[in-house]
């Protein structure tokens, strides 16, 4: 009989940064006060949502609450992405309400977005009365069986007395272990039921035992091969971020003298300007990351999940290389690829447990020599360095745009980047010397993001500058809430990267559909072609867009001008600014692994393969 | 393709077998039958999985995907030379009196029951390992089966020890 137990030894959850009452407490109250009253004791700060019929009765408690801060957005999206940005530059658990029925089924997206990218997340959303569940009423749906794939667990509360300790378990939930979303769905009566709230309830998660702490064994195991190893690379995910890791992973690194390489996900959690960092891995990562990675003996994955977009073809993905695998989710390791160790625990633990380890590693007189492995990676990194070419025609690069945003905005600025080639592009020429600093959507590849997402991070970060690195296409999908910062004094700035194209669409038909654009021009379509010829990048147009939406509103179209631009739009810090990048549709993202390939086959620029000069292995 | 018995014991709550259901189709596993029931403690129900998988390497994907669900409490694979497996099938067949005493014969040869008996059909049960009632139908087939209706498995452990005491206790520990 094998026998796999639900959990762990040592339930060690991180303390969240939310107060907790001292006194408990004891109030005769409604379902509703009981329910804001919970949300001030779990510490949630912010709240992003929208009324609606079912929810109504929170938001007459909300409307009194001193400790929790509402933001009225203008669609549930912009909630639930805000919430995502707001968790992921602050590390609390991010916030968002709703209605019942369309109210909840618009939060799907993003609550999917953050499952996908593990982000701490709850959403509350008003039902119809218990009573008339299953009935088809009025704005009635399901979002419990909806979201069920797509949260790291829900609950349907249909009594005022159950609030409290579900507010509190659906907290704990979405910040421990792997984090991910929690929704908590609230019928309509039971937040007008009479109810005692105390504080802090009785939980009961009986099935729920995450592992922090891993196993000294394995611990000593992965030690003992990162010295033996000739060409190791530390293969650092977003679970780094995730467990506040990121100085010891500085020490590790140090310690071992490894190279490091950050996922798309990772950005951030180790310096990019350290020499030992060589770059992001995957589909646009760089020759030197890709590479290190095809060609090491031993990779150490901390918190990364070996996404197709960093193995490519999974077969001959890091082909001699033997696998330690950490990760607090132990469903990940072995998922895509089998661990030669593997290690469950909490990020931060692992990493400081192997410090020690690697430590005594070297006191025993083991220690890696990885000098030729060096010169290797120095040689790729000197020959393939990331580059781009400026447009011929003298219109503005879109790669310098955001290359020369990142060069003049101010230290500890944020960043926040929609789904395309702008994305790529902010991943790669936007250097990220801090953790929480670059915010995106990696796993779902949300369309849409930016702008919700920086504006979350915003509310949360007031004092630090937020820029939203947004594509015209991503950007015509939630800029409303453009007026949600205008409004509630949020002050972002926007960068459209406007080619006027769904670029990295775009891109795909240019290298794998003989440049057959279907479908994805933006700013012509049949109507403009016949009626006016130059209706050309200017519908929508966004800098009027932008000062309807009560924004300052910018265009920039000529090379010469684009650092005034940026400084001006760094200089207002009271508003919002939108900065319309007049950009050159056919610019595209290199290096590329295309989709299905091997990552053996990366190309640094368009027709250009690099030659390692050792193919035939 | 190998079989393999999964008992799952889950927090008795509303949507739970959903939720379970739901994993296995959104993760691409075979469920070849289950089964849900209450246990010796209200509070936990025990689902038996019967799971179809290629290799190894998807097992320990559906346990450990199965482990992540907040109301799962327990999971453990019955190694079918360790465990008693049965099913149950209530099956109508076809009889009229040249046949009746042929079918009661090979249902008293299978250790089966007649429940219900008409002048054009008997009902027969019958509880056993998949094999023995694979067996019995083959050997009513022949005589016409009107309608069959089958139970998923349900496996305990043999020996003295049992699946559920620790998760009792930790269901006690959180209350």
């Amino acid at each position: 009989m094998t026998e796999q137990a639900t959990g762990a030894h040592h339930p060690q959850p991180r303390a969240r940064s939310a107060a907790q009452a001292a006194q408990p407490v004891t109030e005769h109250v409604t379902g509703a006060q009981s329910l804001i009253r919970s949300l001030e004791e779990v510490g949630a700060d912010t709240v992003f949502g929208i009324p609606g019929g079912a929810i109504l009765p929170a938001y007459d408690p909300m409307f009194d609450s001193k400790r929790v801060r509402h933001i009225l957005v203008r669609h549930e999206q912009g909630a639930g992405h805000a919430a995502t940005g707001y968790a992921q530059a602050t590390g609390k658990v991010g916030v968002c309400m709703a209605t019942s029925g369309p109210g909840a089924t618009n939060l799907v997206t993003p609550i999917a977005d953050a499952h996908m990218d593990s982000v701490p997340l709850v959403a509350i959303t008003g039902q119809v009365s218990s009573k008339s569940i299953g009935t088809d009423a009025f704005q009635e749906a399901d979002i419990c069986g909806i979201t069920m794939p797509i949260t790291k667990h829900n609950f349907l509360v249909t009594k005022a007395e159950d609030i409290p300790h579900t507010i509190a378990e659906a907290f704990h939930i979405a910040s421990t272990g792997r984090p991910g979303p929690v929704l908590v769905d609230i019928a309509k009566d039971a937040l007008q039921a009479q109810t005692v709230f105390s504080w802090p309830p009785q939980t009961d998660l009986p099935g729920y035992r995450p592992v922090t702490k891993p196993h000294a064994k394995q611990i000593r195991e992965a030690a003992k091969l990162i010295v033996q190893a000739k060409r190791p690379v530390l293969y650092v995910g977003g679970g780094v971020l995730k467990a506040q890791a990121t100085e010891e992973l500085r020490i590790l690194a140090e310690l071992t003298g490894a190279p490091v390489t950050t996922t798309l996900m990772a950005l951030g959690a180790f310096p990019d300007s350290h020499p030992q960092h060589v770059g992001m891995p995957g589909m646009h990562g760089s020759v030197s990351a890709v590479t290190a990675l095809q060609k090491a003996d031993l990779l150490i994955a901390l918190g990364a999940r070996f996404d197709d977009r960093v193995t490519g073809k999974v077969d001959t993905f890091a082909p001699h290389a033997k696998i330690v695998h950490a990760d607090v989710d132990p469903a990940e390791i072995g998922k895509i690829r089998a661990a030669d160790v593997p290690i469950v625990g909490d990020a931060r633990e692992v990493i400081a447990d192997l410090i020690v380890a690697v430590q005594a590693e070297h006191e025993a007189g083991h220690r890696g020599d990885y000098a030729d492995w060096w010169a290797q990676i120095d040689s790729w990194r000197k020959t393939y360095p990331l580059g781009y070419d400026l447009p011929d025609d003298g219109s503005l690069s879109p790669q310098q745009v955001i290359e020369r945003i990142g060069q003049l905005a101010p230290p500890n600025t944020i960043y926040a980047a929609g789904v395309g080639q702008h994305q790529m592009w902010a991943s790669q020429y936007i250097n990220y010397e801090k953790p929480y600093t670059w915010l995106n959507s990696g796993g779902a590849g949300t369309m849409g993001y930016a702008v919700p997402a920086a504006m979350g991070a915003k509310a949360g970060m007031p004092d630090a500058a937020v820029w939203a690195i947004d594509g015209d296409g991503c950007f015509q999908m939630t800029n409303q809430e453009l007026v949600t910062c205008a409004l509630n004094d949020i002050p972002i700035k926007v960068a459209i990267i406007n080619n006027g194209a769904l670029g990295m669409v775009r891109q795909w038909q240019t290298l794998f559909y003989n440049e057959r654009y279907s479908n994805t021009v933006l700013h012509s379509g049949p109507a403009a072609e016949e009626k006016q010829a130059n209706l050309g990048t200017r519908t929508p147009d966004f800098v009027k867009l932008a000062e309807a939406m009560g924004c300052v509103g910018i265009r920039c179209e000529d090379p010469a001008d684009l650092d005034a631009v940026i400084e001006k739009a760094n200089s207002i810090n009271d508003r919002t600014v939108v900065v319309d990048f007049i950009c050159h549709e056919d610019a595209m993202v290199w290096p590329m692994v295309a989709a299905g390939t091997s990552n053996d086959e990366v190309m640094a620029a368009r027709g250009v393969r690099p030659d390692f000069g050792d193919m035939d292995d | 393709m190998s079989k393999h018995t999964l008992s799952v014991l889950v927090e008795n709550k509303p949507g739970v077998l959903a939720r379970i259901t739901a994993l296995f189709s959104r993760r691409g596993f075979n469920i070849d039958s289950l089964a849900v029931g209450t246990t010796e403690h209200p509070d936990i129900s025990r689902i038996t999985i019967v799971v179809n998988v290629v290799e190894e390497l998807p097992l320990e994907q559906v346990t450990k995907q199965l482990n992540k669900l907040i109301n799962v409490l327990k999971i453990v694979e019955l190694e079918p030379s360790a465990a008693v497996q049965r099913e149950l099938v209530l099956v109508k067949v076809r009889a009229d009196n040249e046949t009746r005493s042929q079918i009661t014969e090979i249902v008293s040869l299978f250790r089966a029951k007649t429940v219900d008996v008409s002048p054009e059909a008997v009902t027969i049960e019958a509880t056993g390992g998949s094999e023995k009632l694979e067996a019995l139908l083959k050997m009513l087939e022949p005589f016409g089966i009107k309608e069959l209706v089958q139970s998923g498995t349900i496996a305990i452990g043999r020996g003295a020890r049992s699946i559920t005491d620790r998760s009792l206790r930790a269901l006690d520990r959180s209350a």
